[in-house]
């Protein structure tokens, strides 16, 4: 903003401005690669805050995924590192089982989680790993092209189910939630559509649980968020909350699914 | 460390020698022939205390020993043939992101699910890539419960020099025969280099690290591929070999791991029926000791190659002689083991 403040006639006074939001310090300047519309900056933004929060930043590992968030280790100032499609779960183990007191998290879609890594988030919830996992689901296989998921909805147009999804040949969507809230190792499960600013601040309150949950040694905690894919979807951003508010939450219902943390706040 | 000898089974020897050799963690799912492995160290590694967790899946394996090696452990798991398969796309990533860690493959009969009895038949995918894209593991063949006792160590000390992947070559016959070994009574730890790229929390360092095999920009990619490249290169300094009654031989015999037993023994016997022959035993698969044995070849009037494949490493055997000397191969298959004197028979044809 140097460029503004030197133009003629634009001199402000020293003391006069105030900086009352600025990045959290656990964020890069690095610009962001995601497309309009998306929510995997503002989910990046309420990690960061967070860690900044709990004073995390000297001791995080995060790990990130294959699949948009390809990069996100571009984007935190913590350390990194980057897994093999669906395999964060099982990398972040490695860290967490060597390093118990560091606070280790993955990052991962929906294909990333729900198809190629089932197994890694199943296993590393049925041991009640003491990992959490920031899952984004937006029901598509965004990066590649925008294929269909285990979670696409049911007539869900996909460049791999043209003429909508069929549930008589590709089965129904897969809800993890609903799945990971019948396992004894789980700590801390909840949902959130990440709609409006009302739902930002829900989704920090159950970011902010799960990263209590592996802090407590508690279990494994997943905080999944309904996110928009414009693009992949074809629609506009602002018809993407839209449809995640009037069609997506029917099928993927927000709300905690587990929560074994002691009674708080 | 005061050494004790005594009788041990091969897979013993290589879980304890992996105690010895400071692997901090093991990562691993059951498969025969090697399961002594995990349920040896799922009581020692705690004892000591290391880190033991038995995966869901030899994919998980592979990923947790990544995230273990990123984190700066020295990181292990092992498994046997169709469970080294399932790890071939983390060791590429492993690779890529130069991370330095052990796998162990005890290997059986294939392809598929094909046998639990030994076999060699995994050589091309130790020791030529095995995963996608252009990398290497550094690859270590024992041929006795000594050397699996003694190879963790240096496994991992190479994988750390070279922050590469590291590989233990062995064969169901290794894991599974009880022969005598020499085993300290109490381990101490071991030295090891720093490693200030881990990923395991920045803890005051000024910078953050990164564990990643993704380089997007085609040129960038080259520049690390050349880099890689250029390590494979170097680990030609550390090729280790064998050579047993090979001064004097007129037919060197190449082979390795349990093979090169049955051969030196096979050796012997062709020498009282009056032929002078000789082993040539390479100990690292990868880097392949070529300059030693094109030195050790030297003069000789054939060499034979004996493999438990089809024809595996004769290829390389072949590539480092390049028709100076009449390359024969004896290879079985499927678990089936010759005894010295069928390998002897071959000796005495390849003199004539």
């Amino acid at each position: 903003m140097s460029s503004l403040v030197e133009a003629p006639g634009t001199q402000l006074p020293d003391n006069d401005l105030q900086c009352v939001f600025k990045k959290p310090a656990s964020m890069t300047s690095k610009p962001l690669h995601y497309c309009p519309g998306c929510s995997h900056g503002t989910y990046h933004r309420l990690i960061a805050e967070l860690i900044d929060d709990a004073n995390l930043l000297s001791t995080t590992v995060g790990v990130c995924p294959v699949g948009c968030a390809v990069f996100a280790y571009d984007y935190f100032e913590f350390d990194m590192i980057q897994a093999a499609h669906g395999r964060a779960p099982a990398v972040a183990t490695g860290v967490k089982r060597c390093l118990p007191d560091r606070f280790v998290f993955t990052y991962q879609g929906d294909g990333d989680l729900a198809a190629i890594g089932t197994a890694e988030t199943i296993h590393a919830a049925a041991r009640g790993e003491n990992i959490t996992i920031f899952f984004v689901n937006n029901g598509i296989f965004g990066m590649t092209g925008g294929q269909m998921a285990p979670t696409s909805l049911i007539g869900q147009k996909t460049t791999t189910s043209r003429a909508g999804r069929d549930a008589s040949w590709t089965g129904q969507p897969f809800k993890v939630c609903e799945l990971l809230s019948t396992i004894e190792g789980c700590a801390y499960i909840a949902r959130v559509a990440l709609t409006s600013a009302k739902n930002v601040r829900t989704c920090k309150k159950y970011m902010r649980k799960a990263i209590q949950a592996q802090q407590q040694k508690s279990g494994f905690s997943l905080v999944e968020i309904l996110s928009p894919c414009p693009v992949q979807w074809g629609m506009q951003p602002g018809d993407a909350l839209d449809y995640i508010e009037n069609t997506v939450t029917k099928v993927y219902p927000p709300g905690e699914f587990v929560n074994k943390l002691p009674e708080s706040e | 460390m005061q050494a004790k000898r005594r009788l041990i089974k091969g897979n013993d020897a290589l879980s304890l020698g992996a105690i010895a050799g400071g692997c901090d963690c093991f990562f691993g799912y059951p498969i025969t022939p090697q399961n002594e492995v995990p349920e040896l160290l799922s009581s020692e590694m705690p004892k000591n205390g290391r880190v033991f967790l038995q995966a869901e899946s030899e994919v998980a394996s592979i990923n947790m020993v990544y995230g273990a090696a990123a984190a700066g452990m020295r990181a292990m798991t092992s498994s046997s043939s169709p469970g080294v398969s399932l790890m071939m796309e983390g060791i590429s990533y492993i690779a890529g992101a130069e991370l330095p860690c052990l796998i162990v493959n005890v290997m059986r009969g294939g392809p598929g699910l094909g046998s639990i009895s030994p076999s060699q038949g995994d050589y091309f995918q130790a020791c030529k890539g095995g995963g996608h894209g252009d990398y290497r593991c550094i690859v270590l063949a024992p041929w006795s419960a000594q050397e699996m006792f003694s190879f963790p160590e240096l496994a991992f000390d190479l994988a750390d020099k070279y922050r590469n992947p590291a590989m233990i070559l062995a064969d169901g016959v290794l894991g599974q025969m009880m022969e005598p070994a020499s085993i300290p009574a109490e381990f101490t730890r071991v030295s090891r280099p720093e490693k200030t790229w881990a990923t395991n929390g920045r803890n005051g360092r000024s910078h953050k690290n990164v564990a990643n095999s993704l380089v997007i920009d085609p040129h960038e990619l080259r520049d690390h591929n050349l880099k890689l490249q250029a390590k494979y290169t170097k680990m030609q300094e550390d090729c280790k070999w064998d050579t047993r009654l090979a001064e004097d031989a007129d037919v060197l015999v190449v082979a390795y791991g349990i093979t090169a037993r049955l051969a030196f023994s096979a050796c012997k016997l062709a020498r009282k029926k009056g032929v002078k022959a000789g082993l040539f035993r390479p100990i690292t698969l990868y880097p392949y000791p070529s300059a030693p044995l094109l030195d050790v070849a030297k003069g000789k009037k054939r060499i034979l190659v004996v493999e438990l494949s089809s024809g595996q490493m004769v290829e390389d055997v072949r590539l480092t002689m390049n028709g100076a000397i009449p390359v024969d191969f004896y290879g079985e298959m499927g678990g089936v083991i010759p005894s010295p004197a069928e390998v002897c028979a071959k000796i005495m044809e390849a003199a004539k």
